[in-house]
């Protein structure tokens, strides 16, 4: 990155800590100090450094653009109606509602049940903060890259979802982070952190949507802890402006058999990164990892999975399915751990893409590393075109070409998309690929 | 309804149909017999539009109509249907979608009204049970993990909906067990009419003991041979087609 951003980066950070909003607890306080040391020290990633972390993805773009910090105005001008129109919606859904990163207490809308907390962090921490002290900050590292290290330096409010042991949510919660992309272009650092109880379940929908076109900045974290025989399900859906920059980082760790079970539900952007990493940090935890990711013109996708199994008799599914048109790019690179105190794990890794055009690249690197003798485990990936031979068979019954390319984009997305246990997620997905797959035949 | 003259294909640069004349009346069933590699299947898939297969020389009328200058979808929407030696595989393509977008697409071409899901549905449970197909195979995707006979089945069901005036069967017999190869041809058997033609593609005199065809032609290194009655299937069964091979030169084409 420029020295100038740099620069800028450090600058804002000052002016932030001495804004009125920002205050809450010291350990807070002193954590986002170390997320800044961390952030001077490391600035971001970069391909050069042999760093293999960062091999395809270039982020260059980001260090040399400037962002400034939200302003509360462009808040105020967004109407539930707006933020309704660009995200999976139900009304029966809690809600917290963030507008270039700043919590809008307006647009949310916290459940009734009195079983699942869905609060600001700020909020809570007023409250008390004793649980968010004990986990915020715990599974990420500031040390980790220099994303995760500026996140943290601007930490200050965020997402907080806790559910009590043995309970249930009643309805899904919602987390909606919508950029306006106002006057100038801003960044947003938002901060998720999810708490699921003893044998409790909750489903968990990430929204990051975008009311422009423009360039914007979202550096995301999330931090999910799921205790003993908890089940969450979690759906992370990605619309970003093609002009802006996302980087997500999700970070879950699982207790004994605590099950995870995520799709994450991605259109390109101008750089777009997933990186999700799971812990299976208890006997017989598991997860289920899918992802659905779409590209086209020059966008960037890369999906960035860890998966560390360091205890026995856990599984791991992946399967992630690309589709990609244009001259646009898409990485993936999934690496299982098993430990050596893993026995009987049970591991899977697949990255599948259907390529639409002969610019659009795909770097998959599927990676096992395995140190416990007792194991099944396999991966692999696929990269191909759509097949003439089921072209002339489909064009033998009447159906057009763009008619059966269509049919046969959505068939290739239906692995994924029948998944989808939530409908309006589903509609959603359908309707976007549709969209994204018409527009391509008619370029 | 199907006319070929002096037809000439060549695949990759190599001549594999030299100069077939072929005609086919409406309401009529014809067999078109031969030894492996003798031209059958490049035949059919040239009629259905097949890009790699380059017609060189000669013309085919359809229903009057000059069939070779239409892309395969118009050639499916005036009426032609090959059912595939080797359906292809369509991954997540469901199987009953795929056939109601294959009806959708020919009922808007004739300008008439698309059939609702409820319409569609009853015209397709009793298609799959009249071909004796598994119902939990028509949720699936098109032809994956289907068997081979499946397959079949699968091509004659669409067959049966699409209901086209001519049907040209690529080796829709081979692979068959004997109940499958019944059900196949009483399916054939049902949709013979005045109105349409089918056009029997095969290896084996074994179907032509259920379907009893008008005419049947043998085909050998890309030319038709011979043309007879029933009658010569069972002449080919007992003499096998080398007879037919030689000398060349002494053979009548037509």
């Amino acid at each position: 990155m420029t020295q100038a951003i740099y620069d800028k980066y450090v600058s804002d950070h000052a002016t932030f800590e001495a804004s009125p909003g920002v205050n809450g607890p010291a350990w807070l306080g002193e954590l986002r100090a170390t997320g800044l040391a961390a952030f001077k020290q490391a600035g971001f990633p970069t391909g050069t450094r042999g760093n293999e972390q960062w091999k395809y993805t270039n982020v260059g773009p980001i260090g040399r653009a400037t962002f400034d910090l939200p302003s509360a105005q462009a808040a105020e001008a967004v109407s539930l109606a707006h933020v309704k129109a660009v995200s999976p919606w139900d009304d029966s859904w809690s809600r917290l509602v963030f507008v270039d990163g700043l919590y809008s207490e307006a647009l949310s809308a916290t459940p009734a049940d009195g079983i699942a907390q869905v609060t600001s962090l700020s909020e809570v921490l007023s409250v008390d903060g004793v649980q968010v002290e004990q986990h915020f900050g715990k599974y990420v590292s500031v040390d980790e890259d220099g994303f995760t290290a500026v996140n943290t330096a601007f930490a200050s409010d965020g997402a907080f979802v806790q559910i009590p042991d043995d309970s249930e949510a009643t309805a899904p919660v919602h987390l909606v982070f919508l950029s306006t992309g106002g006057p100038t272009a801003t960044v947003s650092h938002p901060r998720v952190l999810v708490l699921v109880g003893r044998n409790s379940r909750l489903t968990l929908v990430e929204s990051y949507v975008s009311l422009s076109d423009g360039p914007y900045f979202t550096n995301a974290v999330a931090e999910i802890v799921g205790a003993e025989g908890s089940e969450i399900e979690h759906y992370r859906y990605l619309a970003e402006s093609d002009e802006a920059f996302h980087i997500g980082r999700t970070s879950v760790a699982l207790q004994r058999d605590a099950s995870f079970l995520s799709t994450s539900l991605s259109k390109g952007a101008r750089i777009a990164r997933n990186g999700l990493s799971v812990l299976l940090d208890g006997p017989g935890s598991s997860c289920v990892l899918k992802g659905l990711y779409t590209t086209a013109g020059s966008q960037h996708i890369d999906n960035h999975i860890d998966v560390d199994h360091k205890t026995p008799h856990g599984s791991s599914d992946q399967l992630f399915k690309g589709i990609l048109d244009g001259s646009s790019r898409a990485v993936f690179s999934g690496r299982v751990l098993v430990r050596k105190d893993a026995q009987k794990t049970y591991a899977t890794q697949s990255d599948k893409n259907l390529l639409l055009s002969e610019g659009a690249r795909i770097n998959t690197k599927p990676s096992l590393e395995i140190y416990a003798d007792d194991v099944q485990c396999a991966h692999g990936a696929t990269a191909g075109a759509i097949a003439d031979e089921a072209l002339f068979y489909m064009a033998s019954r009447g159906l057009d070409e763009d008619t059966a390319r269509r049919l046969l984009v959505a068939g290739f997305a239906n692995e994924i998309i029948d998944g989808v246990k939530l409908a309006p997620l589903r509609r959603q997905m359908q309707s976007q690929l549709s969209a994204e797959t018409t527009r391509a035949s008619a370029g | 309804m199907l006319e070929i003259r002096d037809l000439h294909v060549s695949v990759a640069g190599t001549e594999i149909l030299r100069g077939i004349d072929l005609t086919v009346p409406t309401g009529e069933v014809h067999a078109i017999m031969g030894p492996n590699g003798s031209g059958k299947s490049t035949l059919a898939s040239t009629l259905a539009g097949k890009q790699e297969y380059e017609v060189t020389q000669g013309e085919v009328l359809f229903q009057g109509e000059d069939l070779l200058g239409l892309l395969p979808d118009k050639r499916a929407l005036a009426g032609l249907f090959l059912a595939f030696q080797y359906p292809p595989e369509l991954p997540g393509v469901r199987n009953r979608h795929f056939i109601k977008a294959a009806l959708d697409a020919l009922l808007e071409h004739r300008g008439e009204e698309a059939l609702n899901a409820r319409q569609f549905d009853k015209i397709y449970r009793a298609a799959t049970k009249d071909i004796g197909m598994d119902t939990e195979l028509t949720k699936r995707s098109v032809n994956e993990g289907f068997s081979g006979g499946e397959k079949k089945r699968n091509e004659m069901l669409q067959m049966a909906i699409l209901d086209p005036a001519l049907a040209i069967l690529d080796e829709t017999d081979s692979g068959l067990d004997i109940d499958a190869l019944r059900l196949i041809s009483e399916g054939i058997n049902r949709r013979r009419s005045p109105k349409n033609a089918t056009l029997l593609v095969t290896h084996y005199q074994r179907i032509l003991g259920y379907i009893v065809p008008d005419k049947v032609h043998v085909l050998i290194d890309g030319r038709i041979v011979r043309s007879g009655g029933r009658e010569l299937a069972e002449e080919l069964e007992e003499r096998g087609y080398d007879w037919l091979r030689e000398p060349a030169s002494e053979i009548p084409t037509a």
